[in-house]
């Protein structure tokens, strides 16, 4: 099947800095694809050269087979950007604005004011469709930006942060939406700082550092290829010396967090039965036992330190 | 280009030309460089001049649709730059000649809007208009050409100031306002003037409104009408390729 979006040899400079640097990667249709990275590290530039704001130093990309740059009308047809800067008129009104999008569309009268209406009353902002977004709070701006991204049903969605700095209830109704619109066969292309709303989210991660993709999977595989993250975390009735601890086969790392002590291995099993006969020869009663997977925040981390020590 | 592909975008153009006119007309530099100091400008010149009607009548029409024509191209494109609006239709399925021909609607309509109270003042007062459809043609054409103008002088430096903007296309209009025939007639010029006179759209429609309400002109009513023909055509190919090689620079 033709990928939603196929990234090759992406590249894009200003002046002597790279921010996008020959990166490569497919987005599958139907699938929500998440782009992480820290800051500058090229996430917003690639997200802008996929939606044809700038244009690419080398490199191509297209949008269910249109080339961004050769056939852009047809591309940004079929897709529709929430950006991280809110960038609604606010001197228009919700409504205006809204129909603005869809004359700019070209998505007949009618239908774009059906379109409107449900989703003004889906996000919650119908009684307020004649004022002006200029006294919309961040959250309602950010709803009515989705509201013009969605209004277009496009085929592939693109969000640069949709939720950062909103209130909890208006972080997950974003994320709400997006799930339902998924469901109905949208491709996203989610950029975001959350960690766990990557997790919650996305069928895969990207993730990018100094503009260079540094790993693509799911997030559960990111987190099982690993090695070195996954940990055993015990507490005895009695204190323990972590330096003791260190000297079990299989340890990597030995951290103190509080009354517990985390052991980092490539093999928690063999770790914990190492653990109960310590326990034993010490006479010591072991009060808690858990085997911990890493976060993805944990994986985020140590991809970042280890492409920068590279 | 295909035909249903192009009248796809025109349509495009007027939805942003329609954007334009709700949000810009009411801008401050607007208000102030397109109506308010051309007026007070044109009452300085004219007041205590014993001037016949027919020829204060031909400078008021020139001056409003030339500084009303111009006075909401220049402040669109740097005020989007900096509200970050111009990334979102940037984004959207436009091409670039149809969201810059969209700026021209909107002054265009802008221009001819405001220089009808000019010409209905005239026709209360007693102007005597001898042929009312050349005039009208003519007001057309140079409030799309002035408009065409006015966003070219937006398209370098591409800058997100619009006072910046608005300064450079003052440094640009007030001059020609001297030199074409509005507070001095092209006939009463020395040569070297007439010269200069020659270089400037606002010329040809002063001339042209000249004819239509003395009856006396320089040019030919075809010179006048080819001329600016000729400038609308320069001034929107231009602002339509310099916008579209400066814009990278706006985004």
């Amino acid at each position: 099947m033709e990928p939603a979006i196929e990234v090759k040899d992406l590249t894009k400079n200003y002046g002597e800095i790279t921010a996008v640097n020959h990166i490569n990667f497919e987005v599958r249709k139907g699938e929500i694809f998440g782009f992480l990275g820290p800051n500058a590290a090229g996430k917003t530039t690639t997200i802008r050269i996929l939606t044809g704001v700038i244009k690419p130093d080398g490199g191509t990309a297209t949008i269910t087979g249109y080339n961004i740059l050769e056939q852009a009308l047809k591309a940004k047809q079929i897709m529709s950007v929430v950006p991280e800067m809110a960038n609604a008129y606010i001197d228009l009104t919700a409504w205006q604005n809204l129909m603005l999008i869809g004359e700019l569309y070209g998505i007949p009268k009618k239908k774009r004011q059906e379109r409107a209406e449900g989703l003004l009353k889906e996000f919650g902002l119908y009684e307020r469709k004649n004022q002006l977004a200029r006294g919309f709070s961040k959250g309602m701006k950010q709803k009515l930006i989705l509201c013009m991204a969605l209004l277009t049903e496009p085929q592939v969605l693109f969000l640069d942060e949709p939720t950062s700095g909103l209130d909890v209830e208006s972080a997950r109704l974003i994320r709400d939406t997006i799930r339902q619109y998924n469901r109905d066969g949208t491709t996203v292309f989610l950029s975001t700082h959350n960690m766990e709303e990557a997790n919650q989210l996305c069928d895969r991660i990207a993730i990018i550092n100094h503009g260079k993709i540094a790993a693509i999977d799911s997030p559960e595989n990111l987190r099982m290829k690993s090695s070195g993250l996954k940990s055993v975390e015990v507490s005895f009735n009695k204190p323990v010396s972590a330096n003791e601890l260190s000297k079990i086969p299989n340890v990597m790392q030995v951290k103190k967090i509080g009354d517990k002590i985390r052991l980092y291995t490539d093999e928690p099993h063999s770790v914990m039965n190492s653990l109960i006969d310590y326990a034993r020869s010490k006479g010591l009663t072991i009060i808690t036992f858990n085997t911990l997977a890493p976060t993805l925040e944990d994986v985020f981390i140590k991809l970042i330190k280890e492409h920068e020590e590279d | 280009m295909s035909e249903y592909l192009f009248l796809e975008q025109l349509k495009r153009a007027f939805a942003i030309a329609k954007k334009d006119l709700r949000i810009y007309y009411k801008r401050g530099p607007v208000v102030i460089f397109g109506l308010v100091m051309p007026f007070f400008l044109f009452l300085a010149f004219f007041i205590g001049r014993n001037m016949p009607i027919q020829q204060l009548f031909t400078g008021l029409l020139g001056m409003t649709i030339f500084f009303a024509s111009m006075s909401i191209g220049p402040a669109i494109v740097p005020f989007e730059a900096r509200s970050r609006t111009l990334e979102r239709l940037v984004s959207t399925p436009v091409s670039a000649w149809a969201l810059f021909i969209g700026d021209v609607i909107a002054s265009f309509v802008y221009g001819i809007l405001i220089s009808v109270v000019p010409l209905i003042i005239g026709l209360v007062f007693g102007v005597n208009i001898t042929n009312l459809l050349i005039l009208c043609l003519g007001m057309i054409l140079a409030a799309f050409c002035f408009a065409s103008f006015g966003i070219l002088l937006s398209a370098y430096p591409p800058t997100d100031v619009p006072s910046t903007v608005m300064m450079i296309s003052n440094l640009v209009k007030f001059p020609l306002v001297f030199i074409s025939g509005v507070f001095i007639p092209v006939s009463a010029m020395p040569d070297w003037g007439r010269i200069i006179a020659s270089f400037s759209p606002l010329t040809y429609f002063t001339d042209l409104a000249s004819y239509c309400t003395q009856g006396v002109s320089y040019y030919s009513v075809v010179v006048d009408f080819a001329a600016l023909t000729g400038f609308t055509l320069l001034f929107l190919i231009a602002a339509i390729k310099i916008h579209e090689r400066t814009l990278p620079e706006r985004l």
